[in-house]
């Protein structure tokens, strides 16, 4: 019975809506250009091993090889002579593989947390909202910078100390959303026909709040990619691999007569993270209900 | 003041230092165990790479930190020093970590408010402006600008413009805070102090005046719809008025909410700048401790900037009630 009840809206309401969203993000442009900028440097990701093979770390060409002087390093060398091109290709790999992996992370600590939050209400609900309220408080990227320094950079730490510092703004976004549903009469008649919590929380509250999360997460992807290449950019990258943040940090200090080997990493960022947020006020503008004209 | 709200206002204190209290214990836990999670013990972590440590000064230092003893009463006894105002010891630099950074901290403070000053001047502004030429070219060229500096990493947008103003037009020095070799005093000396500030409060204010453009933008858009300012119109108010006393009042609230908001981002966000220009406050300061591994250090400031973002907080609900009348002190 229960499962007829939440079948049938899903297979009548839900699908000619979805396709609707789909045409109404395919005409926004911002989603559009900021698309195709992210499936760009997804495919610079994805391709680099193949593109560039070999180590992007080791020396291929003679140093200080300018932009656009030799066809085989399209985008010249650094200091140490490593081709700057594959540096950004293989770069794109380690900030957007650091940047999900800690969004994942901040994304089953937030959604759960304020599911849990708003669903369960009284002491939780006060426990969480303290614990959000400190991790606002004390400086982000200081915690992140402290965690790395103390436990050493690699991969796994880097996406861990940005994923544990970033969730507690989704856990109050998706507090919020859950407490708009809490006592809808969708969970009422859910409660009412026995359904558990956890499948009430799962099947019921969870799926009527991806929308907002949707929008965060592609900004949380965008700052995750920022405190990734600042870490690297004080040294605090994982050292066997290049990064994007690493790159700029190590150009700085020819920067005077080498300008280009500072530029060229920082120019993958801003595009990367342009994309992220162009995406996002797409979505967002997208998915406002106020907006349904 | 009557009776009542004196008792409210007091009843708010007495709640902000609770906030306060807790914040700083939270930190202090973090940063207890964030300390033993350190490859090797903590003295080992804080003698380590001081020089050459002898086992003999490695026992003293087990001693002294109480390394030899339980781990609950480490704790006490690190809440306790805390308590006295005693952060501990830097052996880097042979001074207290709290007088190290008492002394570092005002070259933050002045690099933060010129940032947030310049970004809040110019980000609302922008966003005026971009929001009484919606939709035609001016808001067209500003919100793009806006979208870019919000997409730009700080670290980097400084180097650029190091290269721009320092290298190329050489108008501006590359960094630190002052000329030391010149010996400025009084006035000269605050003029070459502010010379040194542009680019670092520059690099520093650009990402949030994007955000502050945007913001101003959608809610000027939003409140300039409203019935009060079409009655204020309505009425013969001049626009520049309607501008300044009606619309932009009630637009400034939600940037102000949002200053408080960022104001631990912006710490972060000096570490950076500071290092970029070589300007000598905590995040300078952080970003020697984090090379020396001078983690004692790292976590007194990680400590001290939060105890920064809760009195810039409070300072931040201040202006708002003198912003919006309808609001109080709590």
């Amino acid at each position: 019975m229960s499962e007829l009840v939440s079948v049938l809206p899903a297979s009548q309401i839900a699908a000619p809506q979805r396709r609707r969203w789909w045409h109404r993000l395919l005409r926004s442009p911002a989603a559009l250009v900021g698309g195709t900028l992210l499936l760009l440097v997804l495919a610079m990701a994805l391709s680099a091993p193949w593109v560039f093979p070999g180590d992007p770390l080791d020396m291929v060409t003679e140093p200080f090889v300018r932009p656009g002087v030799d066809a085989a390093h399209l985008l010249g060398s650094d200091m140490l002579g490593r081709d700057l091109l594959s540096g950004i290709f293989h770069g794109a790999r380690m900030s957007l593989l650091i940047a999900v992996v800690s969004t994942l992370l901040a994304l089953v600590l937030g959604m759960s947390g304020g599911v849990l939050a708003g669903y369960y209400g009284g002491r939780i609900d006060a426990l969480l909202m303290r614990v959000t309220e400190f991790f606002q408080t004390i400086p982000a990227f200081l915690f992140a910078l402290a965690i790395v320094a103390v436990v050493q950079p690699s991969l796994l730490t880097i996406a861990l100390a940005i994923g544990v510092t970033s969730w507690p703004s989704l856990a109050r976004l998706v507090r919020a959303e859950v407490l708009k549903l809490r006592y809808s009469d969708m969970v009422q008649a859910s409660a009412a026909l026995g359904a558990s919590d956890l499948r009430i929380m799962l099947r019921d509250i969870l799926p009527n709040t991806l929308t907002p999360i949707l929008v965060s997460t592609s900004l949380m992807v965008a700052t995750a990619i920022l405190t990734e290449s600042s870490l690297a950019f004080l040294g605090l990258g994982d050292p066997n691999s290049v990064s994007w943040g690493n790159m700029v940090g190590a150009g700085r200090e020819v920067i005077r007569t080498d300008w280009y080997i500072t530029t060229l990493p920082g120019i993958a960022i801003v595009v990367t993270v342009l994309a992220l947020n162009l995406l996002g006020d797409g979505l967002a503008a997208v998915l406002d209900p106020r907006d349904q004209k | 003041m009557t009776a009542a709200s004196a008792k409210q206002l007091s009843q708010g204190m007495a709640r902000r230092l609770l906030q306060l209290l807790g914040v700083v214990l939270g930190v202090a836990v973090i940063n207890f165990f964030l300390l033993r999670l350190a490859p090797g013990d903590a003295a080992q972590v804080l003698a380590g790479e001081a020089g050459a440590a002898t086992p003999e000064y490695m026992l003293a230092l087990r001693h002294q930190f109480g390394l030899d003893q339980p781990l609950l009463v480490q704790f006490g006894k690190y809440l306790l020093n805390l308590a006295q105002g005693n952060l501990g010891f830097s052996f880097r630099h042979g001074m207290p970590v709290a007088q190290l950074i008492a002394e570092r901290l005002p070259a933050t403070l002045l690099l933060m408010g010129a940032s947030i000053a310049f970004a809040v001047l110019l980000g609302s502004a922008l966003g005026v402006l971009a929001a009484y030429r919606a939709g035609k070219l001016a808001d067209v060229v500003i919100s793009t600008l806006a979208l870019l500096f919000f997409a730009t990493p700080l670290f980097w947008i400084g180097l650029m413009l190091v290269v721009v103003f320092s290298v190329w037009l050489d108008w501006l020095p590359v960094g630190g805070m002052f000329t030391i070799e010149a010996g400025y005093t009084g006035w000269a000396h605050c003029l070459d102090v502010a010379r040194h500030l542009v680019l670092p409060a520059l690099t520093l204010g650009l990402f949030y005046m994007a955000v502050y453009t945007r913001l101003v933008r959608a809610t000027m858009i939003e409140v300039r719809r409203q019935d009060f300012v079409r009655t204020a119109v309505a009425k013969g108010a001049r626009p520049l008025r309607v501008l300044f006393a009606h619309v932009l009042r009630n637009a400034l609230l939600p940037l102000v909410t949002m200053l408080g908001v960022q104001v631990s981002s912006i710490i972060g966000g000096a570490v950076l700048v500071e290092t970029v220009f070589s300007w000598p406050g905590l995040g300078r300061l952080a970003f020697e401790a984090l090379f020396q591994r001078d983690f004692n250090l790292l976590l007194g400031i990680l400590l001290c900037s939060s105890v920064v973002v809760i009195l810039v907080n409070w300072l931040v609900d201040f202006v708002y009630t003198r912003l919006d009348p309808r609001i109080r002190l709590r």
